[in-house]
């Protein structure tokens, strides 16, 4: 069943949005939380866990250094406080991702609190958003659902789990409700997102993937009549996992919040699921009262004691935020301000970046990923970065048509190549037999055949019309099914009738 | 502090997959509710000025350097688990059809 949802423009014309954020950001430190059992992606499952990480009575936990230092880090990134003293928490709560019937967390004494964000929007406004806190707890394991219709929690059999998750050191990242976006909200949400993630890989403390979940956004939405300064009541939009689905989850919960309200009805208080597939969101559990965890301090646990000479030694070893950087790159690569701006807009910065590092100059690198492949990401629906294109094979491309070894038509014919997986574009070049004609004599008969095809245009340049020579190139192109090097043709043809260039 | 009767314990014991007979039931909803009266009566004993204590000793950051120690095979992990699959845990489902 679908919602009902009104257009963006008229939910705009009747409410004013609230938006707030919670971001999950997921360290790279090479071991859990609070057990020594590795942290990494992909493994087989269930077998980066130890006694720690399965609950197992009567195991201790202790607090990785590095999680702490990485935790401190992103507060101070945010601009926030770092809690002289802090605590863990257990929240208390019974479901299968965790096996211990608890998350260890933090509750009312986060590391971090008191701290902003300023968010430069695609035109270049600046936005503001206040941070309320960043809190340390543990990740859960991950659940796969299985039978039901699509794999989906509604309507599963059962559900297999795997723990190797479980206990990776989080950050959850909790902004103060959002006030005075408008119709900047979508925008807002994904610049917000963006912005978070750009801090945690620049600081090395998270590999900052989201299709790995290393960075997920809960998204809460709430719309109010203009003018009241009431909050609406809000919904929270789960596991927004890509920049672009936090702009279009945003997006559609502003909208289905209009229609509810239009209708009269209240807005339901929950937990919403987002589908990337229909765009929308549906109903998960109603959060109510009935979310009681139990949170109490977590008696396995020491408090932690960030003493300020401490802070100030990790401030010191804070990179160059993301701000700064942004300024300092476009300075080295000479693009104007709208060509830095187009280039941050379809988020490509760091992939012009490694392609620079990986041997290109900027021009080429900003050719390839704005010319090229970001209408592919566009058309391919993924973020540029994901559409699967390597640095080093731009710069392979680029050199391939700097030797004269193939053209610029039939590089952008090796890359669609590439992305197809035909393997690497040497690999291709070989395969598709591509290959600019330099050798004179193939190039010489099919100007000859092109020359005799079309008498009159022959006729025409020996008399000194010189721009109608596109014709014989063309036939000539056509003819070595574009294989051919086009300013080498012209010298040709030129030669041939006797003509100065 | 509220009180813990027959049914809390029945709810738990359903929530943490515990298979509890009548008499079983009765007998831990006793014992619970001599255990929260007890922890109630420490909570009249600290007054507005005593701190809340989470740890019996005055100790502070207790950490572990980040380096990587023992792991379980998927078998060990799963040796306990009442059910599994492919090296994962098999758990009923958890929603119904929402």
């Amino acid at each position: 069943m679908s919602d009902a949802t009104l257009s963006f423009e008229e939910a705009m014309e009747k409410y004013d949005p609230v938006l707030g954020f919670e971001v999950h950001v997921e360290l790279n430190t090479k071991t859990k939380m609070f057990s020594s059992a590795p942290n990494v992606f992909g493994d087989e499952p269930n077998t980066n866990v130890n006694e720690v990480d399965l609950g197992m009575p009567g195991v201790l936990p202790v607090v990785n250094r590095t999680a702490i230092e990485s935790s401190i880090k992103i507060g101070l990134a945010l601009n926030c406080k770092i809690a002289e003293t802090c605590r863990f928490a257990r929240k208390n709560y019974f479901y299968p991702d965790t096996p211990k019937n608890f998350q260890t967390s933090q509750y009312d004494e986060p590391i971090a609190y008191d701290g902003y964000l300023d968010i430069e929007l695609s035109d270049g406004t600046m936005f503001r958003v206040e941070i309320e806190r960043a809190h340390m707890e543990e990740d859960a394991g991950k659940l796969t659902h299985m039978g039901g219709a699509t794999g989906r929690i509604q309507g599963a059999d059962y559900s297999l789990v795997d723990y190797n998750r479980s206990g990776v050191p989080l950050v959850e990242i909790v902004t103060k409700p959002i006030e005075g976006a408008g119709s900047r909200a979508p925008e807002l949400a994904k610049a917000y997102v963006a912005a978070v993630r750009e801090i945690v890989k620049n600081l090395g403390v998270s590999d900052a993937k989201m299709e790995r979940g290393n960075v997920r956004c809960d998204a809460n939405v709430s719309l109010r009549p203009h003018g009241r300064e009431r909050f609406g009541i809000r919904s929270e939009t789960k596991n927004v996992n890509s920049l672009r689905a936090v702009e279009h989850a945003v997006h559609y919960e502003i909208r289905r919040h209009a229609a509810v309200l239009d209708s009269g009805e209240p807005v339901i208080q929950e937990t919403r699921h987002w589908h990337e597939d229909t765009r929308s969101t549906t109903s998960g559990r109603p959060k109510s009262d009935a979310d009681d965890y139990r949170y109490f301090p977590e008696p396995d646990l020491v408090p932690i004691v960030a003493s300020r000479e401490w802070v100030e030694e990790l401030r010191a070893t804070l990179p160059e935020p993301p701000a700064a950087r942004r300024k300092r790159l476009q300075a080295h690569w000479g693009y104007s301000d709208l060509e830095f701006r187009d280039v941050v807009n379809a988020g490509v910065m760091d992939e012009i970046e490694e392609t620079i590092a990986a041997g290109a100059t900027a021009t080429v690198a900003r050719k390839w990923w704005m010319g090229e492949i970001v209408g592919r990401a566009k058309i391919a629906d993924v973020d540029p970065g994901q559409l699967g294109v390597a640095p080093a094979t731009i710069v392979e491309l680029n050199t391939m048509v700097e030797d004269g070894k193939i053209n610029n038509k039939m590089a952008t014919e090796v890359l669609d190549g590439v992305l197809a997986g035909e393997g690497t574009p040497a690999e291709i070049v070989a395969k598709r037999g591509l290959a600019v004609v330099s050798d004179d004599g193939p190039l010489l008969e099919a100007i000859d055949a092109a020359l005799a095809a079309q008498p009159g245009v022959a006729d025409k340049i020996r008399g000194g019309k010189l721009q109608a020579i596109g014709a014989i190139v063309g036939g000539v192109m056509k003819a070595t099914r574009g294989q051919a090097d086009a300013g080498r043709v012209r010298e040709l043809i030129l030669e041939r009738l006797g003509v100065e260039g | 502090m509220a009180a813990i009767n027959r049914d809390d314990v029945a709810h738990l014991a359903r929530l943490a997959h515990i298979e509890m007979s009548a008499e079983e039931l009765d007998r831990m909803a006793g014992e619970l509710a001599v255990i929260v009266e007890s922890v109630k009566s420490v909570s009249e004993a600290a007054g507005e000025d005593v701190p809340a204590t989470s740890h019996p000793i005055p100790l502070t950051n207790v950490f572990r350097e980040d380096v990587v120690g023992h792991t379980f095979t998927a078998e060990q992990a799963l040796s306990g688990a009442p059910d599994a699959y492919e090296g994962r845990f098999k758990v009923p489902a958890i929603l119904d059809e929402g």
